[in-house]
């Protein structure tokens, strides 16, 4: 970078830092999600809530959300542009903290030919009350069975019983083949 | 039967299942990056213990939390069970819980509801 470009850039992260604060997000990755990841910011989030005094169950659901929006992307976000570029299992993960909620946000490519299914699941997901969420994630579990990635397909209906919010999310188109799967959970503050 | 004790640790339960002392018992959190192979030993141990099964199980789950790939899991340890006192075993089920956790409280009601066997709740302080 010669000098110009340095400024711009430093000039970038400084609106960077600044759009992170005024979103009050607490926490931003890009990135591969392992195991290890899930764990650190986990417990990074457990001890500011806790430093924070936030109420056992609140701590709790935002527990939860996390783990379960963290194995989403690890388990089924696909791959962009060529293998040797960026490969499956990334995407980006947010935390941040507004007066009322919480939020746990994340984005993931997906392949295209997805979309539909995934829709038809969250929407179903959307209909349902408490009761209904119930049932269904007992279904589930009783039916069925773990894919070969370890993935239940109860992570959505749970994060719903959880949070007792609609999911919210979103599909940006990248190309033909994949979009940009965009999904977030709110978690009340007040219990 | 060997005796199975595997040390807790944050993302994976204590669990112990010994049968001459009569303790059979899964708790603190579970998450473990690969829970199928996590919870296989458990799954087959519990197969082989039917067979040659106590006269009485008491089967106690402690758990603070486990997620929904463990939630699956802990189905198929439940089935187990049901199997064991449908051959005619005695078997109880103790599903403790923090009395301010309802999520973990109901977690307990729907596996009580889901299989067939005898199921206690127990409410405890932290």
């Amino acid at each position: 970078m010669d000098k110009s470009n340095v400024k711009g850039f430093l000039e970038f992260v400084y609106d960077f830092y600044r759009s992170m604060k005024a979103h009050e997000i607490t926490l931003v990755y890009e990135g591969e999600i392992t195991h290890q990841i899930t764990k650190a910011f986990t417990s990074l989030t457990e001890s500011n809530m806790a430093k924070q005094s936030e109420a056992n169950s609140v701590q709790k659901k935002v527990f939860h959300v996390m783990v379960e929006c963290l194995q989403n992307i690890s388990k089924h976000a696909d791959s962009f542009g060529s293998d040797d570029f960026l490969f499956a299992g990334r995407g980006i993960f947010m935390v941040s903290k507004g007066k009322e909620d919480y939020h746990v946000t994340t984005g993931n490519v997906i392949e295209n030919d997805k979309i539909e299914e995934l829709t038809k699941m969250l929407d179903h997901i959307n209909e349902l009350d408490k009761e209904g969420l119930k049932e269904l994630y007992k279904s589930q579990m009783k039916e069925g069975r773990l894919s070969e990635k370890g993935g239940a397909g109860l992570g959505f209906i749970d994060i719903a019983r959880k949070t007792g919010k609609k999911l919210e999310f979103h599909f940006l188109p990248i190309d033909e083949g994949s979009s940009f799967f965009l999904l977030t959970s709110s978690i009340s503050r007040n219990i | 039967m060997e005796v199975i004790k595997i040390k807790g640790t944050d993302d994976t339960p204590t669990i112990i299942l010994d049968q001459d002392s009569g303790i059979f018992e899964i708790s603190g959190r579970s998450l473990p990056e690969d829970v199928t192979t996590f919870y296989e030993p458990i799954l087959n141990w519990l197969e082989d213990y039917q067979d040659v099964a106590n006269d009485k199980t008491v089967f106690t789950f402690k758990l603070v939390y486990f997620n929904t790939a463990s939630s699956k899991l802990i189905l198929d340890i439940l089935m187990k069970l049901e199997d064991m006192h449908e051959s005619g075993k005695e078997v109880l089920i103790k599903w403790f819980f923090p009395e301010d956790d309802e999520d973990m409280e109901e977690a307990g009601e729907e596996y009580a509801d889901i299989v067939d066997v005898p199921f206690e709740q127990v409410s405890y302080t932290l």
